[in-house]
């Protein structure tokens, strides 16, 4: 006898949760101890350090503003994508997903070109532990960002055929990979002092 | 007069026995008839890429037991060296070991810490926690919660599969250039940096296994808070689904540790990185070529912070199988349900500070080992209220001595031991001298070999019936039984000796050069003699196992008499996808054993209330028409 598996698409009444959106919220936990980790590495490192530079005397500010900007209207984006599917507009709902997808996009383009001149500069991440937690930490970053973009592309495109027979599912899926996506986004939102500003 | 009890069963009227014969029929033709029209599923998709939580419970086990197995021989290397300190060993083995691992037939001092360092890897993170919790969580924990499979089928089978490339991974760097990796299971910095190629597969490896428990983990956690079923509060979960929520959190939130950890030391390996090297690194003469102020300490406290949960996480779902069986063969509510509930809780938070006690002679500041100290004092408590609670079950309880009971019996005073043998290392004055001694050996030893995996051998033979419909032989287990706990102990008990006298755990000597410890160093050939007959101890179970699966002998669905539904309510053999013939909704709490108003002694979770004797099955006994 073939059983479906029950809250697949829609809440659980006790937990008032699907259980895609308990999964998510797990992995996002887990994903907050490895940046953690990462983090409190930095620090140990900074604080044990005999000198460490400023960021802001070394690394592209400029750029990485435009880069915050651009990560934080992507979150905004993937909330109204997933706003305009859950009122049906599913034409509206593409565009901002594609345009969530190109904010990804530009901000690695953006990322590829500051590490493009910090190579061109003789910095790379052996050179000193300032370069190796800036590369370990916006690389493991922009890999995230990378994930995020997959799923993306594969909502915008192969995925979207859910929208006609698993309508909900579809929604749930994008509100999923949307929480993932403000994770990112928050990752960043840390990053970008620490390293950068401080 | 007595009045005949009868039960009607379509239009007809029979006796409770003939009723009951006639229901399994029934079930039986319903079954078989699913088995013959249920979707045809291939080869591959069926054995090999299922999603099927049970058939990757199955897949995890027999991996699991086959790495138990690889890494107990490589411990046998160790004990050959140990026990005949330079004598060549027997030439079939030295060939296959071939000359770089053992020339003339002895083994090398390198490859010996190969063999140390892979047998902790392989034990904890390739054996152990796979089968407790890959295995026995997978297979029993959505039986146990009335699901018809895990929340999401496809990630487990992502999870499987992203551990068997991390075993293929760690079992390919014994080929690697200069061996697989010799830095001990830690792999502390600097040494494992600029150690040969095997480190490098380890951390390979070891970012396959965290994947797979991450995927594994929040597959557990969401199965278990979404899909119980419906009566099944959390404080009428069997204890043993409470043990693998409250792992599969510690995975989930303690492993990115050792993730980012890993990361950091791959870096230092591959990009030439200093998060790990100090400066001014002088190696064999000559100075390392690394930009240098990196911390060696930041790995031990990274790496600990994964290890030190990782401990709970090979104990805690061995605590929950012990649960399980005692209940079941004392016949009585396991004593302080509550209790443990919540000492398993305490376990799980607390044992996210108690890291550093692996650190207290590192240099770091003694502030910082006070702390951990007194940490460590606390988780303690918590696990001597379970202990206790467990030993309380007992009393008064009209046991049942077969097999698995056997096994969870004496996992008691094994733990026991090896709990208590920990408090000394966990005082940092007394860890100056026990510190990297056997004793720290003897102790961890007596926590997860006649401890947890006595108790997998316990829930092996428990529920062995349940996956097969058949019972594995019970004499032989008891031969297993007795034969591996007086050789266990011979291996391991003699450790707490040597290490009170000092003898250090990484000498490939042994220990030759310790002349003040002297007798205590005589008894390495007793202990290697106790491992070899250890490992003809399992010789009986490896059979029994397999025949065991055509031969055993036949019982019917819930030969223990088990209250909990993976017993009460699903069949055995279990069906394929779906497991329940209806998903059941529970009454009461899991250990209904000796309840007052039932008939047959136990009150399963689904029956109805007031229960008829469950034996009846559903239909409700009704007076015959005079």
């Amino acid at each position: 006898m073939e059983m479906e598996i029950p809250y697949t698409v829609h809440e659980r009444p006790d937990t008032g949760l699907y259980n895609g959106k308990l999964g998510i919220w797990l992995f996002l936990a887990s994903e907050v101890m490895l940046f953690g980790s990462l983090f409190s590495a930095l620090v140990m490192l900074r604080t044990g350090a005999a000198s460490w530079p400023h960021g802001y005397e070394i690394l592209n500010i400029p750029l990485a503003t435009l880069n915050t900007f651009v990560l934080i209207a992507s979150s905004v984006t993937v909330v109204l994508a997933w706003a305009s599917l859950r009122l049906g507009d599913f034409a509206k709902g593409k565009l901002y997903l594609i345009a969530t997808l190109g904010c990804g996009g530009i901000f690695m383009i953006i990322k590829a070109i500051e590490y493009g001149t910090k190579f061109s500069h003789g910095q790379f991440p052996r050179t000193n532990n300032f370069f190796a937690t800036y590369y370990t930490l916006t690389g493991l970053h922009g890999l995230h960002v990378v994930g995020g973009m997959l799923v993306f592309a594969w909502l915008i495109w192969p995925g979207a055929k859910m929208w006609l027979h698993e309508r909900q599912r579809y929604i749930n899926r994008v509100e999923t990979t949307g929480l993932y996506w403000h994770f990112v986004d928050l990752v960043w939102i840390f990053l970008f002092p620490t390293l950068y500003l401080l | 007069m007595a009045v005949q009890r009868q039960i009607r069963v379509g239009k007809t009227w029979l006796s409770p026995k003939e009723a009951e014969k006639a229901l399994r029929e029934a079930m039986r033709a319903q079954e078989a008839e699913e088995r013959a029209h249920g979707p045809h599923q291939s080869f591959w998709r069926h054995y090999v890429f299922s999603t099927d939580h049970k058939m990757i419970g199955l897949q995890y086990g027999l991996t699991a037991l086959s790495f138990l197995l690889f890494g107990f021989l490589l411990m046998l290397l160790m004990r050959w060296q140990l026990g005949w300190p330079m004598r060549a060993l027997p030439g079939a083995v030295a060939g296959l070991l071939g000359e770089t691992a053992a020339p003339s037939g002895i083994i090398a001092p390198e490859f010996y810490n190969s063999l140390g360092a892979m047998h902790g890897t392989i034990m904890v993170f390739l054996a152990i926690v796979p089968l407790a919790v890959g295995a026995f969580g997978n297979y029993f924990v959505p039986l146990q919660i009335g699901a018809p499979d895990m929340a999401f089928p496809k990630l487990n089978m992502a999870s499987y599969w992203a551990y068997f490339v991390g075993g293929v991974i760690m079992l390919a760097s014994f080929a690697a250039p200069g061996g697989a990796a010799n830095s001990g299971w830690t792999s502390y910095p600097p040494l494992s940096v600029i150690a040969e190629h095997g480190q490098t597969f380890w951390l390979l490896g070891m970012i396959f296994l965290i994947t797979s428990s991450l995927l594994g983990s929040v597959n557990f956690i969401v199965t278990i808070v979404q899909l119980r079923a419906k009566g099944l509060t959390f404080m009428r979960f069997p204890f043993f689904v409470w043990t693998q929520l409250v792992t599969s959190f510690l995975l989930l939130l303690a492993f990115p540790a050792l993730q980012a950890a890993a990361i950091f030391q791959l870096m230092d390996r591959v990009a030439g990185t200093s998060f790990f090297m100090p400066s001014g690194l002088v190696v064999s003469g000559e100075v390392q070529a690394y930009a240098g102020a990196g911390n060696p300490l930041l790995w031990q406290h990274l790496f600990w912070f994964l290890a030190h949960p990782e401990v709970y996480v090979l104990i805690l779902p061995a605590l929950g199988i012990i649960g399980e069986v005692i209940a079941n063969n004392t016949r009585k509510p396991l004593w302080g349900y509550r209790s443990l509930v919540f000492a398993v809780v305490f376990i799980g938070f607390m044992s996210f500070v108690v890291w550093a006690h692996h650190m207290f002679l590192t240099g770091m500041a003694t502030s910082i080992s006070a702390f951990f100290q007194t940490t460590t004092m606390i988780i303690s408590i918590p696990s001597v209220i379970i202990l206790t609670a467990l030993f309380l079950s007992l009393w008064g309880g009209s046991i049942r001595f077969n097999t698995p009971m056997l096994f969870a019996l004496a996992f008691l005073p094994m733990f026991g031991i090896g709990g208590l043998t920990g408090l000394p290392l966990g005082l940092a004055a007394a860890d100056i001298h026990l510190h990297d001694t056997y004793y720290v050996i003897g102790h961890f030893h007596y926590v997860v070999a006649p401890g947890t995996i006595f108790a997998l051998f316990a829930g092996i033979y428990y529920w062995f019936p349940k996956i097969t419909g058949r019972q594995m032989n019970e004499k032989w287990g008891k031969v297993h039984f007795w034969l591996s706990l007086v050789f266990i102990n011979g291996v391991f008990f003699p450790m707490f000796i040597q290490g009170l006298a000092g003898i250090s755990r990484r000498l490939w000597d042994g220990g030759m050069q310790y002349a003040h410890a002297n007798p205590a160093f005589q008894t390495n050939r007793f202990m290697s003699i106790s491992a070899f007959c250890l490992l003809a101890a399992q010789i009986p179970f490896i059979i029994n196992l397999f025949t065991s699966i055509k031969w055993g002998k036949k019982v019917g669905s819930n030969p223990w008499e088990a209250t909990t539904l993976e017993w009460a309510a699903a069949p055995s053999p279990p069906l394929g996808h779906g497991n329940f013939h209806e998903i059941p909704v529970v009454h009461r709490g899991p250990y209904e054993y000796s309840a007052p108003g039932s008939e047959a002694g136990f009150l399963p979770q689904h029956a109805p209330d007031p229960g008829p004797s469950p034996r009846e099955l559903e239909p409700e006994p009704a007076a015959q028409p005079a």
